[in-house]
């Protein structure tokens, strides 16, 4: 389990518990639980090693991002991804999505999507550079089968395909 | 998310996931996790402050190279508000999800549009990818 020791939270009030709250939206609703996935073994660990200045970092974000010219994702399930160009500029970017208000982030996509960010840092050698292409997918997906069998495998041979030294992932 | 950074990570290359959700990502328990206690849909930041999502940005690379115990989620130090009011509504916000269909949901329908020409353009979705269970494990 985890070591509350290795969390430092700050003062403030308690996080949402969002398991809780669909839960209770379920039950009302009369469907089925919502089967979340709990891991209660320990995760894979690979220590990051390189300098940060040295260092090429990837970008995966849930959150229902898409560029303009691409087909936009569904709402029941959609394991598919789309490759986002490092170099894509914010207006460029459409954003769709049922499980989250995405009116913020249709305004300003760096609230999900920090590409621009990650590139002002690369242009100040503070990150070495960028995957030549960020990574999106829609999240939401029920099936944990859907995505540790076919999602997840793909993201990370896409990963290792663009050499990356770490990996950044943003839920929305 | 937590599925995908320990698929990647048991490959060899370290991750680190932002979170907004805390028992999300204690259940799914990836390797290295920053806690932001924004509301959802705010995961790197709020729109319009990139002062403050290059802040944040820099405190989770910080994370991805500090944090040495498998597991741990760091809570990073800002808040949406001084009282916290936006979590009494996130507590008890309607259902807002919508019909789920298997079509598309563009943003503008000029976007349903240039996808179509795009597609008659270059003959195939550029840029979409439809992995199946079992192909994607190349490598």
């Amino acid at each position: 389990m985890k070591d509350p020791s290795s969390t430092t939270r700050p003062s403030g009030s308690k996080p949402v518990d969002y398991i809780r709250r669909t839960k209770e939206r379920y039950d009302a609703l009369g469907y089925p639980p919502y089967r979340w996935v709990h891991n209660e073994d320990p995760p894979p660990f690979s220590p990051f090693s390189k300098a940060l200045p040295e260092a090429r970092i990837g970008l995966i974000a849930s959150g229902g991002i898409y560029l303009e010219g691409q087909i936009a994702f569904h709402h029941r399930d959609d394991a598919s991804f789309r490759l986002i160009p490092e170099n894509t500029a914010g207006n460029d970017l459409r954003i769709t999505h049922f499980a989250y208000d995405t009116g913020d982030a249709r305004i300003d996509p760096g609230v999900v999507f920090p590409l621009a960010r990650l590139r002002d840092l690369a242009r100040e050698g503070v990150i070495g550079g960028l995957a030549a292409n960020a990574c999106t997918f829609m999240g939401g997906i029920y099936s944990s089968r859907k995505v540790r069998d076919a999602l997840a495998p793909a993201l990370a041979d896409r990963m290792q395909a663009e050499s990356v030294d770490a990996v950044m992932l943003v839920p929305a | 998310m937590g599925l995908i950074a320990r698929e990647i990570e048991a490959r060899g290359i370290p991750t680190l996931c932002f979170s907004s959700a805390r028992s999300i990502t204690e259940a799914v328990h990836p390797p290295r996790a920053v806690f932001l206690d924004f509301p959802l849909g705010h995961t790197t930041g709020k729109a319009g402050d990139p002062s403050l999502q290059r802040d944040i940005m820099l405190a989770a690379l910080e994370a991805l190279t500090t944090i040495d115990t498998p597991g741990t989620i760091l809570d990073l130090p800002w808040r949406w508000d001084e009282d916290d009011a936006w979590k009494k509504d996130a507590e008890n916000e309607g259902d807002l999800r919508s019909e789920r269909t298997d079509e598309p949901q563009y943003q503008h329908e000029s976007d349903r549009i240039a996808a179509q020409a795009m597609l008659e353009r270059e003959g195939c979705a550029v840029g979409c990818v439809f992995p199946e269970a079992g192909t994607a494990r190349g490598t």
